[in-house]
């Protein structure tokens, strides 16, 4: 079977398509991993030990579980308790919890980092403890980790097929329908291939861009 | 009632089969991590370039659309390889390359005085290599192996989408002959995270192992 560019001319709207929920997914999935990563950093760090221990083991739970068996676990467990998702909300939020654990190793590296003095100088200057978070902690611990955060998300854009398997209409899944109608595999595959390797050699480009403008973090 | 003896031994026949493709894609993994890592430090520009192309091909593609390429399209290019054999090659595939990173960073690390202590020594390169770099560069890549392994662990998740018998097919089929999601997606969670543990302990426990002998040397 050969290479056919008439047919790829043919399948590239409903491929851009695809693209375009694939784009979706990530971004609404790493907004939300920044939310659930720093609260699960948060939480970690709680005076309690039984929020910090729990919230640590769930946090390793879904480290340590396939995003696609989470992913089918709130498509398919959650409507029996009455909760029913649209595909691309559920993916969104696999992508995001999953994606959270891993962000709150970053947001932990990047709060470790901030030199001990500033602690002591805000608690000196008699702020309360949201005041020390908000205004000296965070400022200054997050320019650091963005590089660290950009380089989970390009991680998270390349699990996105992965939504596929509970219908979302990505850009694998509107492959595997178009080469299911057609019976040609080889252009729509090696399409989103082709897709996937562009944009993530530009996302690397953006990311040693914002290495050169924040600097590394020392993990 | 449903029977759960059976659907359990279903399940159980999944892990079989995820176990192996663990092994077996670790191993490939590894073999490559070593060529394309050592590749990429070689005295010649040929084998850094071909290394580096591998490198960023695998890691800026998606495993899944990997998958899918060597599942669908080889078989037109005249290479017919079972579900289990596509598996383990694009698994391997996959995580050699972001293990090829390891190897590289770990033997860079090693120090310039170890590489000037083998000239003094009059050691060849290869000696060199296996009897001072690479012992002391082992320690530094296992608790990252140990990572990466855990996620080929969690990647294998994905070849059930091109119908090989794996936990999560498994756990799929259990659910659509009883009705029943919590039970079947629970289970193989436990037991993906189970595996995800004794991996880890499994390196730690190397890892003290190797680092016998080593207390001097090590900063």
């Amino acid at each position: 079977m050969e290479w056919d560019w008439e047919f790829v001319w043919q399948i590239m709207p409903t491929m851009i398509q695809g693209v375009k929920i694939t784009i979706l997914a990530t971004i609404l999935g790493s907004a939300l991993a920044v939310v659930v990563g720093l609260a699960i950093a948060l939480l970690r760090r709680s005076p309690s030990r039984l929020v910090s221990g729990t919230t640590g083991l769930i946090a390793e739970f879904i480290r340590g579980t396939p995003l696609l068996v989470q992913l089918y676990f709130i498509f398919y467990v959650l409507p029996d308790i009455g909760i029913l998702l649209p595909p691309l909300v559920a993916g969104v939020i696999g992508l995001g919890l999953h994606y959270g654990t891993y962000t709150a190793e970053v947001y932990r590296a990047g709060i470790d980092n901030v030199p001990r003095g500033q602690w002591e100088a805000a608690k000196a200057c008699n702020l309360s403890a949201n005041q020390t978070w908000t205004r000296i902690i965070l400022p200054q611990a997050i320019p650091p980790m963005i590089p660290a955060l950009a380089n989970y998300f390009i991680a998270m854009f390349k699990e996105t097929p992965l939504l596929s398997a509970i219908t979302v209409l990505e850009l694998m899944n509107q492959a595997k329908s178009v080469a299911n109608t057609y019976y040609r595999y080889i252009e729509p595959i090696t399409l989103v291939g082709a897709f996937f390797l562009v944009i993530s050699l530009i996302s690397v480009i953006a990311l040693r861009w914002l290495e050169h403008r924040y600097g590394r973090i020392e993990r | 009632m449903t029977d759960w003896s059976g659907y359990l031994s279903l399940i159980l026949q999944g892990a079989v089969v995820t176990v192996q493709l663990t092994v077996m894609g670790s191993i490939l993994a590894l073999l490559m991590a070593f060529i394309a890592g050592l590749g990429r430090i070689a005295p010649f520009a040929v084998l850094r370039w071909l290394a580096t192309a591998y490198i960023e091909f695998f890691r800026g593609t998606s495993i899944f659309v990997q998958l899918f390429f060597a599942y669908f399209v080889l078989p037109f290019a005249g290479f017919t390889l079972t579900p289990l054999q596509a598996g383990v090659l694009a698994l391997g595939l996959n995580v050699g390359a972001y293990a090829a990173e390891v190897v590289r960073g770990a033997i860079l690390s090693v120090g310039k005085e170890q590489y000037e202590a083998c000239i003094a020594l009059n050691l060849s390169r290869w000696q060199c290599m296996r009897r001072v770099i690479l012992p002391q560069a082992l320690l530094v890549m296992l608790p990252t192996f140990g990572n990466n392994a855990i996620e080929l662990l969690k990647a294998t998740s994905v070849v059930s989408l091109i119908s090989l018998a794996d936990m999560t097919f498994q756990a799929n089929i259990v659910r659509s002959q009883t009705g029943n999601t919590l039970i079947p997606f629970a289970t193989i969670l436990a037991l993906y995270f189970f595996f995800a543990m004794i991996i880890a302990f499994a390196m730690r426990a190397l890892e003290r192992r190797m680092a016998r002998g080593l207390d001097g040397v090590r900063a």
